[in-house]
């Protein structure tokens, strides 16, 4: 039995130590703001924050989960912090198919949380971990922009 | 609420995707739903001779050829690839068969565990060896042999692009269910009636059984106007063999190596010169179709329209052919048959302007055509060309013409830089009479009974904001708040055909039928009342017929146009090469949401100038690519590039909603060429192929030092 917090609720499940958390949190815990993009690591759609820090869950097998802090974008979401993030994507338009958001909106947390105050350069290597197709990057960086000059309890 | 339509608003679907709710092919819960897995030929050419099927669980499904039950072909513009392969397979992915099951691994294991026997046939992985043309177009004007002869000289260079591999972010799936004689089948998608109609031949039932639902789908390039046909056939025929809904959800590897990519081509191209002018140009491109037909005809097309580049030339001759080669079929991607041909005729021009010792943009711009001229199939330049005032306004926000002195002195030293400048444009609309004689697109508009209205409309939002930039036209138009406008589902079951949502079509071409039909409903409109408003395509009047069989003719009614640089700096030592500026100003004639708008242009950059500069697929000996994963098929991270700049320059359109005109691919044209001529500044030497890599810039550099 894994035991572990998601969302700030204590949870458990039972299965292969090595399955993979992505696979674990959209099919067990219907969790479906995870997203799959590579499943190699390589692209940041199934980032999630593990233990304070961004992670891609795709490479995390199970077995590390156990007594770890977890949290998606459905926790994200109810976070005050949220609304910042939310204020911030929508005003340049940072959002197009959609499905890179998620996961860049936990860069972006996770960016702000440690250094709330980011230059262009940091904002960039920040979220240099997930992959959008379609914006060509300008708006999510300006939208992180605007978050941090909002500012939130991150 | 501003005055100008432009003034951007907060997108209708950003609540639902920056939560996380919004639901894409995937995200459906899974209750009752078997899995598919699809069981690929490893060979680029084979016969099957046998295939060992392992014994299978209860509740486990094979589906292949034998359970097809009308055409086994996927209707795309022919009738194309099997839905599961016949007794060959042309190339490396091509579908032999699904297993379908109710566990995921379990399914994957027993595809894995299948053994298909082949008799090997010599496959043709290298274009210049096929024999097979899947298609020829040409255009022509004047007397090429005469102008060949009279010119003070003539120039001949060759020009070859790669592959590009589309990489949505969300890879490509669909669910099929059959019900009471109903196909139905829901997924990721740009075009719900191509996926309708493929559906009604394979299934072997009349297009009132068949239903279609576009899903919330993460991004499509092109790379979702054809393939999902392919997906959409398989699972329905899965679906109604096991008698359960089947969904197939692509692996990013399978992504990459089965599904149609931009074509590789190669471009011959003589010009005759006199007088210090281009007189002629004998162009002959070939395209890399790869297995299959798909959208080769329609790319070709316009890539053949456009091997004029922007410019008008006295004498014409263009021949393009589409050969089979045994790798993965190539389709739809960005641009279509536009990107390798601005790329090929910029760098042409580029290079007969150095030979003549001329300044480059100087020497293009004198060829550049105007309002009046004749285009490349003997159509009508009908608008004013903004290409001129575009490159002053963009050579001055970027201050091209003293970097571009400065950068062609000799650089000494281990960071060298250079700058480039592309001109291009994009015929906006389907191709040729594609509008008039195949889409015929039909547009409703619902009120409801609480006065508030819906646009019922099969066009697709993939990320380009169509639920926004559709309503925001409907409700300008109604005098409504943006809120009480809403677009309906795609549903084929009750939106009419509106047409697929390609060729930079949707706003200009639908949404001027939005608009007119929001006209209408306003001048019947009574409160309380439902009422239903329906809007057909019509061609403008000023259009010349294009004549298909002639290949004459308006092929679109209007153009865009861009004007894009890009500003690089190398670093000799390692051949890294950082881009310091991206700049781009665009006539997209007026623009619907400055927000959305901009971000197409900056997106569609971006894919350009990667396209130029890292994006490839090698295959080895045996065709098989090399690289199908994000791990090494590399797509630019938010450090590759610095701000994209973007401003508009438009033109307003007689015939699109309040002047609005194509934008979706326009911008990814310009990269490639902006780029590499940046680079041959760096490397002083003039470029003809792309991508220009790292590795090759270490090679170039090496050679030019020697
Ligand atoms: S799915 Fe995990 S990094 Fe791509
Ligand atoms: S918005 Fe489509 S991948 Fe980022």
């Amino acid at each position: 039995m894994i035991e572990f917090v998601l969302n700030g609720e204590k949870v458990s499940w039972e299965g292969p130590d090595t399955e993979r958390l992505l696979d674990v949190l959209r099919e067990d815990f219907r969790l479906t703001g995870v997203k799959c993009g590579c499943k190699e690591g390589e692209c940041g759609a199934c980032s999630v924050i593990f233990d304070g820090e961004l992670a891609n869950s795709c490479l995390i097998p199970m077995a590390k989960a156990d007594g770890a802090e977890i949290m998606t974008i459905e926790g994200l979401r109810e976070l005050d912090c949220f609304r910042v993030l939310d204020r911030a994507f929508a005003e340049p338009a940072a959002v197009q198919c959609g499905f890179c958001t998620p996961g860049m909106v936990l860069a972006a947390y996770s960016l702000l949380k440690k250094n709330p105050h980011p230059d262009e350069n940091e904002i960039r290597d920040g979220l240099s971990g997930n992959l959008c197709r379609c914006t060509g990057y300008r708006a999510i960086v300006e939208a992180v922009k605007l978050a941090a000059k909002e500012g939130g309890k991150w | 609420m501003s005055d100008s339509i432009g003034t951007p608003v907060i997108k209708k679907d950003h609540c639902d995707k920056i939560s996380g709710r919004a639901l894409y092919t995937d995200d459906w819960p899974m209750d009752g739903v078997l899995y598919g897995r699809i069981l690929r030929s490893k060979k680029a050419r084979a016969r099957i001779v046998d295939i060992h099927l392992p014994p299978l669980p209860e509740g486990c499904y094979i589906i292949d050829r034998n359970d097809v039950p009308g055409v086994n072909r996927v209707h795309i513009v022919k009738d194309d690839c099997p839905v599961f392969a016949d007794d060959t397979v042309e190339y490396i992915g091509e579908a032999i068969l699904m297993v379908a099951g109710p566990d995921k691994k379990e399914t994957g294991r027993i595809r894995d565990s299948i053994e298909v026997e082949y008799e090997e046939l010599e496959p043709v992985l290298d274009v210049l060896k096929s024999e097979e043309c899947f298609f020829e177009y040409g255009c022509s004007r004047g007397d090429l042999d005469a102008e060949l002869e009279r010119a003070d000289f003539v120039y001949e260079e060759q020009f070859r692009s790669g592959s590009q591999e589309q990489a949505y972010l969300e890879v490509q799936g669909m669910e099929g269910m059959w019900q009471d004689g109903i196909t139905s089948v829901r997924g990721s998608m740009q075009c719900p009636y191509y996926v309708h109609r493929a559906l009604a031949g394979v299934m072997a039932v009349d297009e009132d059984h068949v239903r279609v639902l576009g899903e919330v789908t993460g991004g499509g390039f092109g790379g979702k106007e054809d393939y999902p046909s392919i997906l959409a056939a398989q699972v329905a025929v899965a679906a109604k063999k096991t008698g359960k809904p089947v969904r197939c959800v692509f692996e990013r590897r399978e992504d990459i190596e089965c599904t149609s990519k931009r074509h590789p081509s190669l471009y011959n191209i003589k010009a005759a010169v006199r007088d210090g002018r281009v007189t002629a140009l004998d162009v002959d491109i070939v395209l890399d179709a790869g297995a299959y037909t798909t959208l080769s005809a329609v790319v070709l097309q316009r890539a053949v329209i456009a091997a004029e580049g922007i410019y008008n030339i006295p004498v014409l001759k263009v021949r393009g052919r589409a050969m089979k080669t045994n790798t993965v079929p190539n389709g739809a991607f960005r641009g279509f048959g536009g990107p390798q041909s601005f790329y090929a005729l910029e760098l042409l021009f580029d290079h007969i302007a150095q030979k003549l010792g001329r300044d480059s943009l100087e020497f293009r711009l004198e060829h550049c055509a105007q309002k009046g001229d004749p285009t490349s199939t003997g159509g009508i330049f009908h608008f004013d060309v903004p290409i001129p005032e575009m490159v002053e306004e963009l050579s001055k926000l970027c201050g091209y013409g003293e970097k571009h002195k400065k950068y062609a002195a000799e650089q000494s030293g281990r960071y060298r830089r250079g700058i480039g400048m592309s001109l291009f444009y994009h015929g906006a609309g389907f191709t040729g009479a594609g509008e008039r004689d195949m889409i015929k697109a039909v547009l409703r508009l619902k009120k409801n009974r609480d006065d508030n209205v819906e646009i019922l409309s099969a066009n697709m939002d993939i990320g380009q904001g169509l639920t926004t930039t559709f309503a925001k036209i409907a409700a300008r138009e109604l005098g409504l708040p943006l809120d009480r406008v809403t677009v309906a589902d795609p549903d084929t079951s009750f939106v009419p055909d509106s047409g697929p949502t390609v060729a930079s079509r949707s706003i200009m071409v639908v949404g001027e039928l939005i608009r007119r039909a929001a006209a209408r409903l306003k001048e019947q409109w009574v409160s309380g009342e439902e009422c239903i408003v329906e809007e057909r395509f019509r061609e403008p009047d000023f259009v010349l017929p294009f004549d298909p069989e002639r290949f004459e003719g308006d092929a679109y009614p209007t153009f865009s146009w861009g004007v894009q640089a890009v500003e690089l700096e190398t670093d000799t030592l390692t051949g890294y090469t950082r881009i310091l500026g991206a700049w781009g100003d665009y006539d997209i004639g007026t623009v619907i949401d400055e927000n959305i708008a901009r971000g197409q242009m900056e997106g569609g950059f971006l894919q350009g100038i990667s396209y130029a500069s890292m994006e490839q697929i090698p295959a080895d000996k045996s065709g098989r690519i090399r690289n199908s994963s994000f791990s090494d098929y590399l797509i630019p991270t938010a450090a590759d590039i610095p701000v994209l700049e973007t401003i508009f320059h438009p033109v307003e359109y007689s015939d699109g909603p309040y002047g609005a005109k194509g934008a979706g691919e326009l911008p990814t044209a310009g990269g490639a060429p902006a780029w590499l001529m940046a680079m041959q500044q760096i490397v002083c030497r003039e470029l003809n192929c792309i991508p220009f890599t790292t590795e090759d810039t270490l090679r170039t550099l090496g050679e030019v030092s020697e």
